[in-house]
């Protein structure tokens, strides 16, 4: 990042231990051994570090230095002069990427179970083999006194959880849990001390240790994804150039701009502020945040959005507006209007659990009552009762749904496509009507040449050879495709930059020029839906090369693919009704909708839910936040606004939009999968519960068919197959 | 019942052994980086500095 003055990044460091400076740098091309044995050596080599070390899986450098004997732009230069690109994270963000300490907390929490079932199974094994009297006490007693404190530290994600719902008024999965575990503990602790022959200290600890093993395979989905995201959120503007009135240059990060400071912004960088153009021309690039394809030209006195790219020349801007009362703050405030719906959704295990918590709580009521109208004693009914629910604590129920979705995040991953949480599987397959953003979305949101280029070989390597020197996006799509087409750029010298205008040089005593038409002085109108640049050599006539926004590589697949699965397609999309009816067009979809702003797209999603749809959204840009909030579920690709890829669900990280119906097609398959194990799960219950009504459980039965149903229930999860 | 009495303190004593090994190694940052781990192992020196304090 060149633009990082020297004192500024010191404002990315944190204070590690006292005298001790740390900075965590995101450096995204790391891929191999030697890129951290260059990286960490080169830091090393500085004065003062004390520690520096790559996290490969994270992408990120931490380094620690005695505070005074080192500016962090140090580390910076050292990073890029081993060839690496480096930028600070903001030290808000710097705990992110840490492993999440609930996932912590719970795998401690598999340890301390899994220990424990470990320890209590020997000792059960040999009281069901026969050991009686004082030895079967005492191994009961020794199994209590390794079951209590491992149930009171394992357990507490369910005991929390439960009580949570409970004081709401409502049940979830983790109540019949709860209850079955509990029960379970006294009842054993009550055999234990009255020298009872079952005790159920295995049943209980084995139960959690499945269940946490569950809750976890799900909480490091979650991490793993939530790490994803956090690195291409990293990617973003993150500070501004801030010109001070006497003419000084400080990077700042974005906290600390306020609106009427002078932000510089180069050719090729987006806005970092929503702000008015004091000085420079330039050509603004809007398609991630309001949709619209074509670049708008700005002089002094326009106004810029935040987020919006900067095309052609260096701009100086006022600004106008940061946090609250930007464009920003308004979308991420209808996207808080819109997410209400979302959180409502009930995920199929707790509605499960519904239906489930009541029957087998029942069930063990009846139980009880029937064993006392037989007349048995309250203490053989009870101890019924009490088994019975123990049978039927929802171990498969409980590893039913995660492994599934761990399966199938995984399974999608490998197609690039990330799944930020379990219950957006479920949303998906459920799904009726797909609404698609067009710019950046069903296109690829870059311009590429229309058609053929009109250059000859020999001018198209010129051309290339000066596009080379430019980081303006249509120099670097010539460029580009010049080198798909396997000619190498000519080597120019002194190329010029014109701000705002285009490249010259002079070749072999001839000019070459490659930029704005009418700067290049090209004959002929200009067709309004292309983007153009036009070359010229010596006093040869200009030529001028077309760029357009292509769709997506089997946009029309994706498309046809989603139709064939039964879906309702439709484009809803901010940009000029001419641009949509022909992208429409292109994909034979009749339903479509242009010049929608923020809101009225969430409106539309609205009024769609209100008629009954469940809406897939799948969109990219600032303006489709609100709307990839409001969908059942949402999608966005990898290249999307902050704010789209905080609001979707899933994000796929190719060009290809065939991950669209990919996701969609794992998504219904993995339904199918959560629903053959509750089968799986339901037929264990009918055939064990008559058991323990009957009376005839033992802790042996109980251990076995808990086992037994839950490995069952994890094999059908890995069946599940890569998307076509 | 007498092999029982030092059979038992052993293996408690043992499958708790590895349980606080367990839980170090959580809390060492230990798998906080498997991709890296896998890579490192083709680095022909180790560089001097090569302990994970977070």
């Amino acid at each position: 990042m060149a633009t990082l003055a020297p004192g500024g990044l010191d404002l990315f460091a944190t204070d590690a231990a006292p005298g001790i400076r740390r900075l965590d740098l995101h450096v995204p091309t790391i891929h191999c051994a030697g890129c951290i044995r260059k990286i960490e050596s080169a830091v090393r080599a500085l004065p003062g570090v004390t520690h520096a070390r790559v996290n490969f899986t994270t992408k990120r450098l931490t380094t620690e230095w005695t505070e005074g004997r080192l500016q962090p732009a140090e580390i910076l230069a050292a990073v890029e002069g081993a060839g690496f690109e480096a930028r600070p994270f903001a030290a808000a963000d710097a705990a992110d990427g840490a492993a999440d300490p609930a996932s912590r907390r719970l795998l401690k929490a598999v340890a301390v179970a899994g220990f424990a079932a470990m320890n209590i199974m020997l000792l059960s094994v040999s009281v069901w083999s026969g050991a009686d009297g004082a030895t079967r006490d005492l191994f009961h007693l020794i199994s209590a006194g390794i079951a209590l404190p491992a149930i009171v530290y394992a357990g507490q994600p369910f005991f929390a959880s439960a009580w949570g719902a409970l004081k709401h008024g409502r049940t979830n999965m983790d109540v019949p849990i709860s209850i079955g575990i509990i029960l379970a503990t006294l009842l054993s602790l009550h055999e234990t001390f009255t020298s009872g022959r079952h005790a159920y200290f295995d049943a209980a600890v084995m139960l959690l240790f499945f269940l946490l093993v569950g809750r976890y395979l799900d909480s490091i989905m979650r991490d793993r994804a939530r790490a994803g995201v956090a690195t291409l959120l990293k990617q973003s503007a993150r500070g501004a150039l801030v010109r001070s009135p006497d003419g000084n240059t400080e990077y700042r990060p974005i906290e600390a701009v306020a609106p009427g400071m002078t932000v510089l912004v180069a050719a090729g960088e987006r806005m970092p502020v929503d702000g008015m153009v004091l000085e420079g021309q330039s050509a603004v690039d809007r398609s991630l945040v309001t949709g619209e394809s074509l670049p708008e030209p700005v002089s002094p006195g326009g106004a810029v959005l935040a987020g919006t790219l900067n095309i052609d020349g260096p701009l100086a801007l006022k600004t106008t507006a940061v946090g609250e009362g930007s464009f920003l703050a308004e979308v991420v405030r209808l996207m808080e209007a819109a997410e209400g719906g979302r959180a409502r959704y009930t995920r199929i295990a707790d509605r499960a659990a519904r239906w489930y918590a009541p029957a087998v709580h029942l069930t063990a009521l009846f139980t009880a009552i029937g064993w006392l109208a037989a007349g048995a004693g309250w203490h053989q009914a009870l101890v019924t009762a009490i088994a019975v629910l123990i049978i039927t604590c929802p171990c498969a129920l409980g590893l039913a749904v995660p492994a599934v979705q761990v399966r199938a995040a995984s399974v999608l991953m490998k197609r690039g496509i990330l799944v930020k949480d379990g219950s957006a599987l479920e949303r998906l397959a459920e799904c009726d009507t797909v609404v698609l953003d067009k710019t950046g979305t069903l296109t690829l949101g870059r311009p590429v040449p229309a058609g053929a280029l009109p250059l000859s070989r020999d001018d198209l390597a010129l051309a290339a050879g000066l596009a080379a020197k430019s980081r303006h996006p249509l120099s670097r799509a010539l460029l580009a495709a010049a080198k798909a087409q396997g000619v190498a750029p000519t080597p120019v010298a002194d190329v010029r930059e014109v701000p705002g205008l285009g490249l010259e040089a002079q070749f072999i005593g001839e000019t070459v020029k490659l930029g704005r038409p009418d700067w290049v002085q090209a004959e002929g109108g200009a067709d309004a839906h292309l983007l153009q640049l036009a070359f010229r050599r010596g006093n040869a006539p200009a030529v001028r090369i077309g760029f357009a926004d292509p769709l997506r590589p089997d946009a029309a697949e994706a498309i046809a693919r989603l139709q064939a699965a039964g879906l309702d397609v439709r484009i809803l999309s901010g940009d000029r009704a001419e641009a949509v009816a022909h992208v429409a067009k292109a994909l034979g979809l009749s339903q479509w909708a242009a010049g929608q702003t923020p809101g009225g797209k969430l409106d539309a999603i609205t009024a769609l839910t209100r008629a009954g749809h469940r809406v897939l959204v799948v969109g990219d840009g600032l303006n489709d936040a609100p709307m990839l909030a409001a969908g059942h579920a949402s999608i966005a690709p990898a290249s999307a606004s902050d704010a789209g890829q905080t609001a979707a669900d899933l994000l796929f990280l190719n060009d290809s939009l065939l991950a669209v119906p990919q996701a969609l097609d794992v998504a219904n398959r993995a339904n199918g999968h959560v629903r053959q194990n509750f089968v799986a799960a339901v037929g264990y219950n009918i055939l064990a519960v008559p058991i323990a009504i009957a009376g005839f459980a033992t802790p042996l039965i109980a251990a076995v068919a808990m086992s037994l149903s839950s490995v069952v229930v994890v094999l059908n999860a890995l069946r599940l197959k890569a998307p076509q | 019942m007498t092999g029982i009495s030092v059979l038992l303190p052993i293996a408690l004593l043992l499958g708790l052994g590895a349980l606080v090994a367990f839980l170090w190694s959580v809390r060492n940052g230990q798998y906080e980086d498997l991709d890296g781990a896998a890579r490192r192992i083709l680095l022909d020196e180790e560089p001097a500095d090569n302990q994970d304090d977070s």
